[in-house]
């Protein structure tokens, strides 16, 4: 059938090869086509997307609120806004971390990596690089979309003779604030996420493991938070923050990047606490990649 | 200049010696590395691709060392592992692009030499499928797809053979002695089957146990043996007594007469034999030996 083409004969390569930098940008850029399940097929392509459509949706309301209401109050809170919609966020990184972490290994293509010029960090580095980049998309997008839109509706508000409508500068420090929030939460929920995932190489237990852990450790938390609050400790509360994802970059965002306190409960992070919460923020991330390291090393050999 | 030197390597896990002292060469070429699973045959492959560092000895491969040079190895060879190792969610060409650019090839590079080795391997429409749903053999030709890609001086290919049926076997065995001679790519290919290697390699290193057995040429190993071996059509045992009268070194061999090989006049006193006797010869050769019979 095809004995026509078949019968041109080898050529071998001249051209150039390039270097650990072109290397590193395609394993990036193929891991995060992998995140959103560009290349993988129409299923794989379902779950992330609707996720990244969910996390939209709340914003692009909260515009048209805001343009129908016209007070400053309607706005999201920037800071807040990964907080609100954690559950969908959650699902995010048990659906899809474990796409990074785990197929290589569970489908044993590591050693197809390591047999090549790509060092164990590079590796893991640009899979790292890739779910972050994903994780800030899904909480910066929005993020955005709510500040473009109160751009848009703020001269209507004052028009409206609204009260307290914050000037363009102080919401844009502020949305800036919320972007370092969102990079923050992007790099810490990444670490911890790869790290279950990958040392539960079955995608079935890794989505489980996951999700028991955001969850587990926010009832525990709460749990923790509610006891203490009703003896009117609330320093405790807020310390126990650190010990679930979300709240541990929050303290952050609550302490370091000017977060608005009236929008948390009882339990936000204590006075002075954002350098302890910002400290084991690296640490976790630290610590993950170390982790993660160790593990494709040793299954790469 | 050998491609492949190594020198007392030894490795040792935990309660076993993977390999014990090896010392060979190996030429350009096709070479086939022999031994029964568990030999050591892919320890040896990942030392020599640098990932796996010896107990002692050392090795060169490509004229760079494993021990300093690990990562430029890595550059010029190829590996297609024993084992499966393609996500069954992307297509062959998606996955052999990709472990091209992975390799350094720029994109546009990549994409042409992903379909020029996927063709050459045998593979067509399918490869736009994902390859969770290919046979065994299509899967096969997909893992040494990406071990071509970027176009390596040599390749590594462990136990290449391994699951496929007879014919595809023997497309594989094909394809193997087209790398080496048409490619003009050397090949270090295992398998625990010998047969199948005598067909296609220029050389055969033979380890047992960890321990080197043989390392030579396969014209080596199937030189002429020094026996002539003799089929008649009836009168067989006649003929051996008439020989073995005439001072020949003569012994039965299922239908055959091995005679041991004295010089010229051999042949002739076997023909002067089978023409006074009336005989029908139907074959008269030299014997020639197998590789197996280094394990005898």
């Amino acid at each position: 059938m095809s004995t026509a083409i078949h019968d041109i004969g080898y050529r071998h390569y001249d051209g150039p090869r390039l270097g650990r930098s072109h290397v590193a940008r395609s394993l990036y850029l193929y891991n995060l086509r992998a995140v959103f399940g560009l290349g993988r097929g129409v299923r794989a392509k379902l779950i992330p997307l609707a996720l990244a459509a969910f996390m939209i949706l709340p914003a692009a309301g909260d515009i048209a609120v805001l343009s129908f209401t016209k007070t400053p109050e309607a706005l999201i809170d920037y800071t807040m806004y990964a907080i609100y919609l954690q559950p969908i966020i959650a699902i995010f990184l048990a659906t899809q971390a474990p796409v990074i972490a785990s197929r290589d290994l569970r489908f044993r293509t590591v050693p197809l990596y390591f047999s090549r010029p790509v060092e164990t960090t590079d590796f893991v580095l640009a899979k790292f690089a890739a779910f972050v980049t994903a994780l800030l998309a899904l909480m910066a997008v929005p993020v955005t979309l709510l500040h473009l839109g109160f751009l848009a509706v703020r001269g209507s508000m004052v028009d409206a003779g609204a009260p307290d409508v914050p000037s363009v500068a102080d919401q844009s420090v502020y949305y800036l604030a919320a972007l370092a929030g969102c990079l923050l939460f992007a790099l810490v929920l990444s670490s911890f996420a790869l790290l279950i995932a990958t040392y539960t190489p079955r995608r079935g237990f890794g989505v489980a493991a996951v999700m028991a852990v955001y969850l587990i450790s926010n009832v525990v938390v709460l749990i923790v938070q509610g006891a203490s609050i009703s003896n009117g400790n609330y320093d405790l509360a807020g310390w126990a923050g650190l010990f679930t994802p979300f709240n541990l970059v929050d303290g952050v965002q609550a302490r370091l990047l000017g977060g608005d306190l009236g929008v948390r409960s009882g339990a936000a992070a204590p006075a002075g606490s954002g350098p302890v919460f910002l400290l084991a923020c690296l640490a976790v991330v630290g610590v993950s990649l170390l982790l993660l390291m160790k593990r494709f090393r040793k299954a790469g050999a | 200049m050998p491609i492949i030197a190594t020198q007392d390597l030894t490795m040792r896990f935990p309660g076993v010696t993977a390999l014990d002292a090896l010392s060979f060469t190996v030429e350009p070429g096709v070479t086939g590395l022999v031994g029964a699973n568990g030999a050591g045959k892919s320890t040896l492959i990942k030392i020599l691709l640098g990932l796996l560092p010896p107990t002692s000895g050392g090795a060169r491969v490509l004229e760079h060392d494993i021990a300093a040079d690990g990562a430029r190895i890595r550059e010029l060879v190829g590996f297609m592992p024993e084992y499966d190792c393609l996500p069954p969610d992307v297509s062959a060409t998606e996955f052999v692009v990709h472990l091209g650019r992975v390799s350094g090839l720029p994109a546009t590079a990549a994409r042409e030499r992903a379909a020029d080795v996927l063709r050459h391997v045998g593979l067509y429409e399918e490869r736009y499928r994902p390859m969770g749903g290919y046979s065994t053999g299509m899967r096969q030709k997909v893992k040494l797809a990406q071990a071509l890609v970027h176009d390596p001086r040599l390749v590594f290919l462990d136990e290449p053979t391994n699951g496929l049926d007879p014919r595809g076997r023997d497309e594989m065995l094909a394809l193997i002695r087209r790398i080496g001679a048409e490619f003009g790519i050397s090949v270090l290919v295992t398998s625990h089957l010998l047969g199948e290697l005598e067909r296609v390699c220029d050389q055969v290193v033979i380890i047992d146990g960890g321990r080197l057995l043989s390392a030579q040429s396969v014209s080596a190993y199937t030189e002429a043996s020094g026996r002539l071996l003799v089929e008649v059509e009836d009168g067989r045992e006649a003929l051996e007594r008439l020989l073995a009268e005439q001072g020949a070194s003569v012994r039965p061999d299922g239908r055959y007469l091995v005679v041991d090989l004295a010089g010229e006049e051999t042949y002739d006193l076997v023909r002067d034999g089978v023409a006074d006797l009336g005989l029908a010869l139907v074959r008269m050769e030299q014997a020639r030996h197998h590789i197996e019979e280094v394990f005898r």
